[in-house]
């Protein structure tokens, strides 16, 4: 596979174009920009509903400058699926208006992929297209406001699990969907981030090269549902990243690897929780065991997917704990 | 030379999908509906169409994949029933929005709650709203005939809209009889090859986004254009239906007359019980009792002036339907009926009888009773109850 090169980068047309609506500082576009831009064939794309399709296909406007369909909220998966089987079906019998190597990929928010598409992903998944599904998660339904999704981590004050005088926030911890997509046997599966653009554009390479369905779980932070800064977005996927709450990792036919292990700066989980408004009431006194139980759930995930890369390179190995300072 | 051959309803269908040879079809397993996409699953799997058969994980995601794949620019395929069919609601209506010309056979069955597997129209009239173009058959041999011409009605650019091709779960499904296959060539030739006339996802050289937010600037003028559409579709079904007359021998219309330009009294009933209907209308006559019959094949557009036109002579007429639409002023066909009626200068009595629901039987003995009640009310002029179910315990 081809390097990836800025200076190319810079040379190549954005496939989804600046106006779109989303918000400033959002971190989906900039998900969906680096990784379309790493990728040389001609796309097609099924975007579920959600912020991303809402904001950058406004009726007569498009952001879009490669084929793109939405059909409804939970079955992106499906609507690709269907538009990868009448490609495979026009290409053989030698029907297709432009006879070239098209590649398909899915676009859904985390409420569209953990909850109410997950039926439809695991199918299409299982089936075996030849698609990548991509889950920009910023952990909730932010199209509808805020609400949380089974990805919304542990606590946070959403509208649906406001932090109230009862109970504190969202009481369970997210939804593993990374594993589940393993758990399917495809090709590929990874997790990334956009401020290691290196990382999440070589994994989208990766992933267009091989056959069969791929799964990437990338995080994008969203300044209004997570109440941060507007130009927070990198910092906070990085830090999501340092904390080990967001493990850049991926599932090679099998094969597991961790991407990226910090070693003398991995940081305390409070310091991606601090900055987020939504995390607030986690720092009030008496709610301390939130903020540890927190900890021992990032603990437990990261420990558990370093064991699996520890497994696979006898030759390389991480130590988990390392640069844990607290 | 087109052949008579013995065959259930569904393998009627599944042969006429054969011989339409879609490029993609989705579908999951529900009874009725089940055999059709069996058998079509042996069409691919022995290599005799080049469809490529997408098992999904549900209906609903039936319909999503059939979407993406026509949109994808090419003749898409389905079959469904009953729950199946309420499932994929979102999508019909997602479908009929993008303006995908999907063929789906519904094989009518019965919507849960009780659950069960026989034969009413509650699950297609639930979709009557969803923006499809709706045929219904009598038999085996209509089913097969719609089928065929659903890709030329659908696909036309004048019309691009999704089409369900209804028959009776069972009754027709299930039940043999002889008909009359096509040639091969003879569907090939007739259907013709895909067209489109909107960009399609795979011409990467001209980028279409389709499933674009339409908010109060535009979503109505969106939907005039369906509207249009749909109402342009019923030439489009008449021009279809005698083409295929002619090569076929067998010409399809808006709706079938039975003995009813000189009837005075007139039922209105769609599929299976048509045919049942039709003895009892022929035993009437042989008594002197002008009796006749109307059958509706297109439902959606409904054919309003031509009912009213059909039926305007008649002194009483009884709507039959095979579904409830609860709460409401009678069942779906009737109300559509009688809407139609209301513009003629002399109106006929109406009344509705809800039958069948479940799969129950429609007897002779049913029939009979409904059309000497007709002949009561036209008579007296006085109906004794405007809606009603028959065919129940009470
Ligand atoms: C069947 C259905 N249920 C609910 C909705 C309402 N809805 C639209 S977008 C959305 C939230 C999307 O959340 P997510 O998938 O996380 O994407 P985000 O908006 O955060 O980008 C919801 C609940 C819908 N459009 N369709």
């Amino acid at each position: 596979m081809a390097v990836i090169k800025l200076k190319e980068l810079s040379e190549k047309e954005d496939r989804l174009t600046g106006g779109h609506r989303m918000c400033a500082g959002c971190g989906a576009p900039i998900v969906v920009r680096q990784m379309l831009l790493a990728i040389d064939e001609p796309v097609v794309i099924a975007n579920a509903t959600g912020c991303l399709e809402v904001a950058t296909t406004i009726y007569p406007y498009t952001a879009w400058k490669m084929p793109w369909i939405h059909s409804a909220f939970e079955n992106a998966a499906a609507t690709i699926a269907g538009v990868e089987s009448m490609y495979r079906s026009l290409k053989q019998q030698k029907k297709l208006p432009v006879d070239k190597d098209i590649k398909f990929i899915a676009f859904g928010g985390d409420g569209g992929t953990y909850d109410i598409g997950l039926q439809s992903l695991s199918g299409a998944l299982e089936r075996g297209h030849n698609f990548m599904y991509v889950c920009y998660d910023n952990g909730a339904y932010m199209n509808t406001g805020i609400q949380r999704s089974s990805s919304t981590p542990f606590g946070a004050d959403t509208t649906t699990s406001p932090a109230g005088k009862a109970i504190p926030g969202k009481q369970q911890n997210r939804k593993d969907l990374t594993k589940i997509c393993v758990a399917h046997n495809i090709p590929y599966a990874a997790q990334a981030s956009p401020h290691n653009w290196k990382d999440l554009m070589e994994k989208t390479r990766k992933a267009m090269s091989l056959e069969g369905a791929k799964f990437m779980n990338v995080i994008a932070p969203c300044n209004r549902g997570w109440r941060t800064q507007t130009n927070d977005a990198i910092m906070l996927s990085k830090l999501a990243v340092n904390t080990c709450f967001w493990p850049l990792y991926e599932v090679e036919y099998g094969v597991t690897t961790v991407n990226y292990a910090p070693k003398k700066n991995r940081r305390p989980i409070v310091e991606w929780l601090k900055p987020q408004g939504r995390f607030k009431h986690l720092f009030k006194p008496g709610n301390e065991w939130m903020l540890a139980k927190f900890q021992e759930y990032v603990d437990d995930q990261w420990r558990a997917v370093v064991k699996l890369h520890n497994e696979a390179h006898p030759a390389d190995q991480i130590d988990p704990e390392e640069g844990k300072t607290w | 030379m087109p052949k008579k051959v013995a065959m259930t309803g569904n393998v009627a269908v599944a042969n006429a999908m054969r011989q339409i040879n879609p490029d993609v079809c989705a579908a999951y397993p529900i009874t009725p509906s089940t055999e059709i996409v069996q058998q079509f699953s042996n069409f691919v799997a022995d290599g005799i169409v080049d469809t490529v058969l997408v098992t999904v994980e549900s209906e609903h995601s039936a319909m999503s994949a059939c979407i993406g794949a026509c949109a994808a620019g090419g003749r898409v395929m389905n079959a469904t029933s009953a729950n199946g069919l309420a499932l994929m609601w979102e999508m019909l209506y997602i479908a009929s929005g993008n303006r995908l010309p999907i063929i789906l056979s519904c094989v009518n069955r019965a919507l849960s709650a009780p659950i069960n597997i026989h034969g009413d129209h509650s699950d297609s009239m639930g979709a009557r709203d969803s923006g499809w173009i709706q045929l219904y058959a009598e038999n085996a041999q209509e089913a097969y005939d719609n089928t065929i011409m659903a890709p030329r009605i659908g696909e036309h650019f004048d019309v691009r809209l999704p089409v369900m091709s209804c028959m009776d779960g069972f009754i027709i499904s299930h039940s043999i009889e002889n008909i009359e296959l096509l040639d091969d060539k003879q569907v090939k030739d007739f259907i013709g090859p895909y067209k489109s006339n909107v960009p399609t996802l795979l011409d990467i050289n001209n980028p279409v986004t389709m499933g674009a937010l339409h908010l109060q600037d535009y979503y109505i003028e969106s939907k005039r254009q369906q509207h249009e559409a749909m109402k342009k579709a019923k030439k489009v079904v008449i021009d279809v239906g005698k083409e295929y007359g002619k090569f076929s021998g067998r010409t399809y219309g808006l709706f079938e007359e039975y003995k009813l330009k000189d009837a005075d009294i007139a039922l209105v009933v769609l599929n299976s019980a048509a045919g049942t209907a039709k003895v009892v209308v022929d035993e009437l006559r042989k008594q002197g009792i002008k009796a006749g019959l109307l059958k509706p094949r297109l439902f959606r557009p409904f054919p309003y002036l031509e009912v009213a036109n059909a039926l305007k002579n008649c002194t009483a007429v009884c709507v039959m339907d095979r579904a409830d639409s609860f709460g409401g002023a009678g069942g779906p066909l009737f109300t559509e009926v009688r809407s139609a009626l209301y513009d003629l200068p002399a109106r006929p009595l109406m009344i509705n009888k809800i039958y069948g629901l479940g799969g129950r039987d429609l007897g002779l003995e049913d029939v009979r009773k409904v059309y000497r009640e007709l002949v009561k009310l036209a008579e007296s002029g006085k109906a004794a109850k405007l809606y009603e179910y028959i065919t129940v315990r009470d």
